[in-house]
């Protein structure tokens, strides 16, 4: 099959070139102003970070904690919704050529957008890899997987510490860009009170499984310390509440982001 | 009922609704759930132990009523099934007191719950104190004001009770807090939802545990008219657990007519409504595909009725299958027509319903029953809790219909 949308492969590049400490930013469409969407993937990417997802905001994020929740009622409010945020990423591609951006969100609107609709605009954006934690590895490979393919989107799904191994091995098998491993128990941006010693044989034994995709790891990690950390288990990690927080109540939202990312890398 | 053509499939959908739209941390528990329900509920002693709890615990079977007085006013037989008369005051301890067992049984310390009008985590509360196990339930920051006296009931049953102070902080965001709980408290707590909504198999689960309501009217049924069929069975539906509990055993039975009742708010059309299966479209919401009340960009809008139990913005998917198939009818009803019936049934049998069942006695002049019809309302509970609300609106309960 041809492809209609020939376009690098921007996540295996990224993870090929670097290979370890890859920071993988969030942060959400339309937040903390609605046109704020752009200047910060320019901003976090020229900062340092190497990946950058665009949380789309949804009414009731079941997997996020408050300051993700907050976010996006914010967004919303500002007039966020596909059809702003495709609208704002037309062009993103002259601005920022290599950084992967993946799209995360909740299936509801993607599925009321139209799921062709959504891989095409994605697709023409420059967008690599859209992340759906509601949506089912079933339903993916039954009505998802073959328009993904079509635009060549990745998808990126999750793994916690209660994954079974078997499942790992098929989420492994389904991706083509990297796994998203949620440190342990809780929403997005919880701190998560573990044992000592119960992350670590997680991450250990997931990295002895010899998966085909890289790791990158999310939920919980806040900055040089927990990136750092994370960082000895996996090629990177992903940071989306305390970005959040820095830019809350700034007047120079993308000049916070800025500072942020570089306090985590430097 | 294992070859119904309402159950459904292995992977949860009736049709095209439900299935398990849920993020990977809940999947493990979702999936031991999905494992273990129908083997669980399946052995004897768990059967056993639920049959003799709904029996000396809950009261159970509750009565079938024949309510003469107003049978005459609608010129139609109609019988109330009396779950206003379980312990706790409402058909949801069916389901708790079954969840309990199945909790005990998947080794859970730990029970979360969420709650609209209260009387879900009453119930809750209830069998958790029962079994001693500590129990959270959440509820929205509004219901807690609407429905204060069962908020004191489930802290003086021992449950601590969180508001949910996101969104529209009603039931919508009281079962968004719970999911992510249980996101935080994957290993040692149970979540006991209380409606046929949710990720499957929750929807099947509560729906089985609210069949006892149908199996018993079946046989009273047959006792009082000779036929364990009625013309007609008619509850309301928020999520719609008392309403699948009503119509379970007579899903296959084509010639009884099922009546599910919604609730309108101010009116289908006013902007302020909770008929979901006029104003809602296929969506996902709490892990279910289902008739969702959505805006264009799929954000979920805010559900209004006066009744804390009814707004909800989606229906259970059973209930989406049922009115999309055209096997049940569904009728939406206004406050002040579920509050003049409210004054209605207290003035002629004695009986002075809850807010959510007084919308499925205000339908009963539009579902067209004949004199010689037997027609079932499922009395879903009683209106103590409502008190309040039924003093602020006095002037309205005793209008004229």
């Amino acid at each position: 099959m041809t492809l209609k949308y020939p376009m690098k492969d921007r996540i295996k590049t990224t993870f090929e070139q670097k290979g370890k400490k890859l920071l993988n930013v969030y942060f959400t469409a339309g937040y903390p102003t609605l046109e704020a969407t752009v200047p910060l993937i320019e901003a976090v990417t020229e900062a340092g970070a190497d990946l950058v997802e665009i949380g789309m905001p949804f009414s009731d994020p079941l997997a996020d904690g408050p300051v993700i929740q907050h976010s996006g009622t914010v967004a919303l409010q500002n007039g966020m919704n596909m059809r702003v945020l495709f609208r704002q990423l037309q062009g993103v591609r002259q601005r920022v050529p290599d950084a992967p951006i993946l799209l995360m969100g909740y299936l509801n609107p993607v599925m009321q957008f139209g799921v062709e609709n959504f891989c095409r605009e994605a697709a023409e954006a420059g967008v690599d890899g859209v992340i759906l934690p509601d949506l089912p590895l079933d339903d993916y490979v039954e009505e998802y997987q073959e328009i993904f393919r079509r635009y060549n989107l990745r998808p990126v799904f999750l793994i916690t510490p209660q994954t079974a191994p078997e499942r790992i091995r098929r989420i492994d098998e389904l991706t083509d860009s990297f796994l998203y491993l949620v440190s342990g128990p809780g929403t997005t941006g919880s701190q998560q009170g573990q044992a000592e010693g119960v992350q670590e044989a997680y991450f250990q034994r997931i990295e002895a499984m010899n998966l085909r995709n890289p790791r990158l790891i999310g939920f919980g990690i806040g900055d040089k310390s927990s990136f750092d950390r994370a960082c000895q288990y996996a090629e990177g990690a992903i940071i989306g509440s305390a970005l959040i927080k820095a830019m809350d109540g700034v007047d120079d939202a993308p000049a916070a982001a800025r500072r942020f990312v570089q306090s985590v890398l430097n | 009922m294992a070859t119904s053509a309402f159950a459904p499939n292995a992977r949860g959908y009736y049709g095209q609704f439900g299935g398990a739209f849920i993020p990977e941390m809940l999947y493990p528990n979702v999936e031991e759930l999905r494992n273990q329900y129908l083997d669980i509920l399946a052995d004897p002693s768990f059967q056993q132990e639920y049959q003799q709890l709904l029996r000396d615990y809950v009261g159970r079977p509750t009565p079938l009523f024949e309510a003469k007085r107003l049978s005459a006013k609608y010129n139609t037989r109609i019988y109330l099934k009396r779950e206003d008369l379980c312990h706790t005051g409402a058909h949801k301890v069916n389901n708790t007191v079954g969840q309990i067992l199945l909790a005990q049984r998947l080794g859970k310390k730990r029970i979360i719950a969420e709650t609209g009008a209260g009387q879900h985590g009453v119930a809750t509360a209830t069998v958790c104190a029962l079994m001693g196990l500590e129990c959270i339930v959440y509820m929205g920051e509004i219901d807690m004001e609407r429905q204060k006296p069962n908020v004191y009931r489930m802290r003086l049953l021992g449950a601590e009770v969180r508001p949910a102070t996101s969104g529209s902080k009603t039931l919508k965001d009281a079962t968004n807090e719970a999911i992510r709980d249980w996101i935080s408290n994957p290993v040692d707590t149970h979540y006991i939802i209380g409606s046929v909504v949710g990720p499957h198999p929750y929807p099947d689960l509560v729906a089985r545990l609210q069949a006892v309501i149908s199996e018993e009217m079946r046989k009273q049924l047959l006792e009082k008219t000779g036929s364990e069929l009625p013309n007609y069975v008619v509850a309301c539906v928020g999520g719609g657990s008392n309403a699948a509990g009503a119509f379970y055993h007579f899903l296959d039975e084509p010639d009884v007519k099922l009546v599910a009742v919604e609730a309108a708010g101010h009116g289908v059309d006013s902007g302020h409504s909770a008929a979901t299966s006029v104003l809602g479209k296929p969506g996902i919401i709490h892990g279910s595909r289902t008739l969702l009340m959505q805006d264009e960009d799929g954000q979920i809008t805010e559900p209004y009725s006066l009744s804390a139990g009814l707004d909800y913005p989606g229906i259970g998917p059973l209930h989406a299958y049922l009115g999309d198939s055209g096997r049940a009818r569904f009728i939406a009803i206004t406050d002040d027509d579920a509050l003049r019936s409210v004054a209605e049934l207290s003035r002629l049998e004695g009986i002075i319903p809850a807010l959510e069942t007084a919308h499925a006695l205000a339908a009963l002049d539009q579902i067209g029953a004949g004199p010689d019809d037997v027609v079932v309302v499922n009395l879903s509970g009683r209106g103590d809790k409502d008190l309040e609300t039924y003093l602020k609106y006095a002037e309205k309960l005793t209008e004229q219909k």
